[in-house]
C-alpha cells in the first residue's frame, strides 16, 4: 500500500483535503494534473463569501458559514507553517444593485432564509448615500447594496500555493503531470494514470474538478457536473478605490482591481472574448465610475464546476466503498471547511458533521 | 531634473512647453515622448507599485511598460507618444511616487 | 464593421511588403501598426529620418522607404497608432486608437509582429539607464538622441551595429562587454560553407568591426560574471574577462544577446509553437508560405523566426502571394513563377544565420541567472523564487504565474517568458517543449476600460 488516501486531483479543493488528513496523522498521495488542465483554482474571483448562498438550501448557507468563520485560523497557520501569507479580508461585502426592485426582492429572500438559519445571518441594506459613505468612489447608478458581515475576499492564489507548501512539508506525496485513467478495487485502490504510473491506497478522493464528470461515473458516481464558463478583468495597480469587495469588482491586495464574471454555457471553452470583456467593463464602471480611466492589464477565464443545484456533492461510491467524490463550485470559500472538517466525514470520526444534504441522492438518474 | 542629462541631442528642433511633474519642459515638438524626456535629463519615469523600485524607458518599443506616466489621469507609454504642446505629463502612481528624489 | 480580404499586424518589413503584394494583387488590405509611421523598429520613422540620419545609420536604414513608397496604395488601409488587443475568430480583430476601441473583419491575417530584444537579466538590469542595446538605437534613429558614456554588453551583430552608428554620431561607447569567446567562433567556423553564400554581411561585420577598432572602443570578450551597479540609477558594469575582474562606470547600458520572434498574438490565437535549437527560442509552426496551422493565418518575418529585414521582406511577399492565390486573386502558376524568386533570395538572406547563430550565443548566465536575479521586471519576481515554485510542483511558466504573479504585469511576459520557461526546464529536467509557455490573452496591450465598455453596446450591431 502506498498511503492511506489518494486525492485525485491537486486544486484548492484536493489540496485542502489533503492539508486535513495529514493533520490527523494519514499518509496521502496527491496526483495533479499540468501546466495547460483547466484549474478553477488559478481562475476564481477569490471571494470567501455567504451571501446569496444557499437560498433554497439552508445547510449551504451555513456550511459556507462553518467554512468563513474558521477561514482566518485555517490560513494563519498555513501562513506560520510555510511562511506562505494568505491575504484575507473579512470585513464584509456588497451585493450591489441598480434598482430598487431587485434590492427589495433580494432583501426578502434573505429575511426568508435568515428566519431558517434561526437569525444568523447578519447583513444591513444601505441606500445609495450610506453605500457613498463607506464606498467614496460608488457610482450614481448604484442605488443601494446589501451589507452581509460574514463576507470577505482573500487571495486565492497564495491559499493555493501556501497549501501544495504545507502538505508537502508534512509528508504528502504530491506527483505532478499526471492524468488518471482508470481507478480499480481489486482489493485495495489502484489508481492507474495515463503515463503508467500506479498508486495504491485504502481510500480514494475524487477531487478532480471537470476531471471528476467523466471518472465519476466510472468509479460509481452519478458525478452530473458541467463547465460555466467566467470572464474575470484585472486592472493596473492602482491606489485604494474599492473598500469592500462585491460581486462585481474588488481590490485585490496587490492593487489591481478585479472585476467578474461572466456566466456562459459554452462547455469547454475557456477563452475571453471581446464582447464578454466589454459587458464586464460596462458594469465595471457603472459601479464605479473612475474605473473608466484604469488600464485592463489582464483577462482570464476559468470554468466553474456546476452540479445542477449549484451545491457541492459529498458522496461515497455505491460501488466502490471507501471512494469519495467531493466537489463544489466554491472551492475558496469552503478550504478551511474541507481542510478542517471534511476529514472527519471521510474517516467517519464525526456524526454530528451533517452533510446528508450534499449526496447524489437528490439528483434524479436521468 | 535640469541636470547634465547622460543623453546627446544630434540636432536642434523646434521646441514646445511640456509639463513633467509640474516642471517646465521644452521638449521637441514631434518627437517621441520618452526620448525627449530622457534627452532633458529625467532619469526615473517611475516608481513600480510593488517596491517602490525606480525605473526609466528599457525597450523604446512599446513591449516593456517601463516608461510607463500618467497623461490625462490615464497611465500610457511615453515610448508611444509624440510630443505635443502643452502635453501635461506625472509619474505613473508608484508604491513611492509621492516622494520620489531625482 | 468593416471587413477586409487581409489584415496585417504590423507595418515592419514583413507587414509592408505584403501590403503592397496584395494590394498590388486586387485585395482589400488593412494594415494595423502601433506606431504613429510605417517602418517598424527596423526602419523606424523612416520617412522623417532617412533625410535627417541616413548616413549614420547607412543604407541598409534607408532602404526602407522603398517599402513605405509601397504603403502608398488606394487598396491599402494604413491604420497608425492602432493598438491591437485582441484577435478572436472569423477573423475579428479589436484594438485601439486615438482612445477609443475599433473593430475589423477580416477574412485573412498577416501577423507581421516582428521581434522582440531577447530578455537579458543579468544583477542590476532594472536599473534606471539600463536599456536595450534595440532601444539604444532606436533612440539614435528616431529622435537623434545618443548616450554620452554607454557600456554595451552581450553578444551579437547588433551590438557592432549599434557601436558603429554611435561612433558615426560622433559619440563612441565608453566600452563593448562581450560575452561570445572564441571557442563559440571556432565552433561556428563550421557554418562558413553557408556564411560564405551569405558572404556580404560578413564583409559588412568586418567593416563594423573596422570603424569601432578605429574609433578606440574598448573591447573585452568572454565576459562572465557580469552584473550592474548602481541603487537609484546605473553606475558602473562589473565583470570578468580573461581571467581579470574589471568595474568600467558610465551612465548607460545597453543590453544585447540576440532578438527573438514576438510570439504574443500568434499565441493568443492558439497557435503552435516549438522550440528552435539553434536559436534558442519558440517559433510558431509555419508552412512553406507562412501559413500557421489555423487556416487563414499567416506570420512572416522576424515574428516567425528570426532572419532580419530583408528576410522579412521576401518572406512577406511570399506570404501576399498566397493570400492572393487562396483568395482567387493570383492563378496557381503566376503565384509559383512569382515565388520562385523570392524564395531564392530569401534562403540566400537566411545564409548566414547559422553561423551567427553560432558564433554569437546567447549569454549563458542571463538563460539562468542566479537566484536573486529578478526575470519578471513588472512584478519584480526572481529567478530564485521560480526555483523555489519548481520545487512546489510547478512543472509549467503558467503555474508559477499563478504561484508567484512572474508574467502577470503589464508586458505580459514579454521580458520574462523565456526565461521562465528555461528555468523550470532546468529545474524540472525537461525540454523547454515540454515545459511549454504562458498561454496569452487578451489584452494584448492594456486597454482602458472605459474603451471596453464604450464597445459594449456597438457590438450588438457587429454581430449582424
Amino acid at each position: 500500500m502506498d498511503t492511506d488516501y489518494t486525492i485525485i486531483g491537486g486544486g484548492i479543493v484536493g489540496l485542502s483535503v489533503a492539508w486535513g488528513l495529514l493533520q490527523r496523522g494519514l499518509t496521502v498521495t496527491v496526483l495533479d494534473g499540468d501546466d495547460g488542465s483547466f484549474r478553477a483554482s488559478r481562475g476564481n474571483f477569490g471571494l470567501v463569501w455567504v451571501q446569496s448562498k444557499g437560498m433554497n438550501q439552508p445547510r449551504y448557507a451555513s456550511w459556507s458559514q462553518q467554512s468563513a468563520a474558521i477561514w482566518a485560523d485555517f490560513t494563519h497557520e498555513l501562513g506560520e507553517n510555510t511562511g506562505h501569507t494568505v491575504p484575507l479580508e473579512q470585513r464584509g461585502g456588497y451585493d450591489l444593485h441598480f434598482s430598487e426592485e431587485t434590492l427589495e426582492a433580494t432583501v426578502a429572500q434573505y429575511e426568508v432564509l435568515k428566519a431558517k438559519l434561526g437569525g444568523n445571518y447578519p447583513y444591513d441594506v444601505l441606500g445609495h448615500n450610506a453605500l457613498h459613505k463607506e464606498e467614496p468612489h460608488i457610482g450614481p447608478k448604484v442605488v443601494g447594496a446589501i451589507l452581509h458581515h460574514q463576507d470577505g475576499h482573500a487571495n486565492p492564489l497564495k491559499l493555493l500555493t501556501a497549501l501544495a507548501a504545507d502538505v508537502r512539508r508534512m509528508g504528502a506525496r504530491v506527483l505532478t503531470g499526471k492524468t488518471v485513467t482508470e481507478v480499480s478495487k481489486p482489493d485495495a485502490f489502484r489508481v492507474t494514470c495515463a503515463d503508467g504510473t500506479t498508486v495504491t491506497s485504502n481510500k480514494v478522493v475524487l477531487s478532480a474538478g471537470l476531471g471528476a464528470a467523466t471518472l465519476g461515473p466510472a468509479m460509481g458516481f452519478k458525478a452530473p457536473i458541467r463547465p460555466q464558463r467566467g470572464q474575470v478583468l484585472i486592472t493596473e495597480k492602482l491606489p485604494k478605490l474599492i473598500n469592500r469587495p462585491s460581486l462585481i469588482a474588488r481590490q485585490v491586495d496587490e492593487g489591481g482591481i478585479q472585476i467578474g464574471a461572466t456566466n456562459e454555457e459554452v462547455g469547454l471553452d475557456d477563452r475571453v472574448t471581446q464582447p464578454g470583456l466589454s459587458g464586464l467593463a460596462a458594469e465595471a464602471i457603472a459601479a464605479y465610475p473612475a474605473l473608466a480611466r484604469a488600464q485592463l492589464v489582464r483577462s482570464w477565464s476559468a470554468l466553474r464546476i456546476l452540479s445542477p443545484d449549484g451545491l457541492p456533492i459529498y458522496q461515497e461510491s455505491p460501488d466502490m466503498a471507501g471512494a469519495f467524490l467531493v466537489t463544489c463550485h466554491s472551492g475558496i470559500t469552503l478550504a478551511a471547511a474541507h481542510a478542517r472538517l471534511l476529514p472527519d466525514w471521510l474517516e467517519g470520526t464525526n456524526a454530528t458533521l451533517d452533510l446528508e444534504v450534499f449526496n447524489e441522492n437528490r439528483f434524479t438518474i436521468s | 531634473m535640469k541636470t547634465a542629462s547622460p543623453f546627446l541631442e544630434l540636432e536642434d528642433t523646434p521646441r514646445v512647453d511640456v509639463s513633467f511633474e509640474g516642471t517646465t519642459l521644452r521638449l521637441p515638438v514631434g518627437a517621441n515622448l520618452a526620448a525627449s524626456l530622457l534627452a532633458a535629463g529625467v532619469e526615473v519615469f517611475r516608481h513600480t507599485p510593488v517596491s517602490g523600485a525606480p525605473r526609466a524607458p528599457f525597450c523604446m518599443m512599446g513591449a516593456c511598460f517601463e516608461c510607463l506616466v500618467e497623461v490625462d489621469g490615464i497611465a500610457r507609454q511615453a515610448c508611444m507618444i509624440d510630443v505635443t504642446e502643452g502635453l501635461k505629463v506625472t509619474r505613473a502612481h508608484g508604491r513611492e511616487a509621492q516622494n520620489d528624489a531625482s | 464593421m468593416m471587413r477586409r480580404d487581409l489584415v496585417i499586424i504590423g507595418a515592419g518589413p514583413a507587414g509592408m511588403a505584403a501590403a503592397s503584394e496584395a494590394a498590388g494583387r486586387g485585395l482589400s488590405v488593412s494594415i494595423l501598426d502601433e506606431q504613429p509611421r510605417a517602418g517598424g523598429q527596423i526602419y523606424r520613422d523612416v520617412d522623417r529620418v532617412a533625410p535627417l540620419r541616413g548616413d549614420i545609420l547607412g543604407p541598409e536604414y534607408t532602404h526602407g522607404t522603398s517599402l513605405t513608397a509601397g504603403l502608398l496604395q488606394d487598396a491599402i488601409d494604413h491604420i497608425c497608432g492602432a493598438v491591437v488587443w485582441a484577435i478572436e475568430e472569423g477573423f475579428r480583430i479589436s484594438f485601439t486608437r486615438d482612445g477609443s476601441g475599433a473593430q475589423i473583419d477580416a477574412d485573412r491575417i498577416l501577423l507581421a509582429t516582428g521581434a522582440l530584444e531577447r530578455p537579458m537579466p543579468l544583477p542590476g538590469w532594472t536599473l534606471p539607464g539600463v536599456m536595450t542595446a534595440g532601444a539604444g538605437q532606436i533612440l539614435l534613429k528616431q529622435s537623434g538622441v545618443v548616450a554620452r558614456h554607454a557600456i554595451l554588453v552581450g553578444s551579437g551583430p547588433l551590438l557592432y551595429l549599434i557601436a558603429a552608428q554611435m561612433v558615426r554620431a560622433g559619440t563612441p561607447p565608453t566600452a563593448m562587454i562581450e560575452t561570445q569567446t572564441r571557442g563559440n567562433m571556432i565552433h561556428a567556423a563550421r557554418h562558413l560553407g553557408g556564411a560564405l553564400r551569405g558572404w556580404r554581411y560578413l564583409v559588412k561585420g568586418a567593416r563594423m568591426l573596422a570603424e569601432i577598432t578605429r574609433a578606440r572602443v574598448p573591447r573585452y570578450t568572454g565576459a562572465t560574471g557580469i552584473s550592474i551597479e548602481g541603487t537609484d540609477k546605473a553606475r558602473a558594469v562589473c565583470f570578468t574577462s580573461k581571467g581579470c575582474t574589471h568595474r568600467i562606470p558610465c551612465d548607460t547600458v545597453m543590453l544585447h544577446h540576440g532578438v527573438v520572434p514576438n510570439t504574443q498574438a500568434a499565441r493568443s490565437m492558439g497557435v503552435k509553437h516549438t522550440w528552435e535549437t539553434t536559436q534558442n527560442c519558440f517559433i510558431p509552426q509555419t508552412d512553406d508560405w507562412f501559413q500557421s496551422g489555423i487556416e487563414g493565418v499567416f506570420i512572416a518575418g522576424d515574428g516567425a523566426g528570426i532572419g532580419g529585414a530583408k528576410a522579412a521582406e521576401f518572406a512577406g511577399r511570399l506570404a501576399a502571394l498566397q493570400i492572393a492565390c487562396q483568395t482567387g486573386h493570383l492563378p496557381q502558376a503566376d503565384r509559383d513563377q512569382s515565388a520562385t524568386m523570392l524564395h531564392r533570395q530569401l534562403a540566400y538572406e537566411k545564409a548566414a544565420r547559422p553561423f551567427l547563430d553560432a558564433a554569437y550565443p546567447p549569454c549563458t548566465e542571463a538563460l539562468l541567472p542566479e537566484d536573486k536575479t529578478v526575470i519578471c521586471r513588472c512584478e519584480e519576481v526572481t529567478a530564485g523564487d521560480i526555483r523555489r515554485f519548481a520545487k512546489l510542483g510547478c512543472i509549467g511558466p503558467n503555474q508559477t504565474k499563478a504561484f508567484g504573479r512572474a508574467g502577470m504585469g503589464p508586458c505580459q511576459g514579454r521580458y520574462c517568458g523565456l526565461s521562465v520557461t528555461a528555468l523550470l526546464a532546468q529545474a524540472n529536467d525537461q525540454t523547454p517543449d515540454e515545459t511549454g509557455y504562458y498561454r496569452i490573452r487578451p489584452p494584448l496591450k492594456p486597454v482602458t476600460l472605459g474603451e471596453l465598455a464604450a464597445m459594449n453596446d456597438s457590438t450588438l450591431d457587429a454581430t449582424e
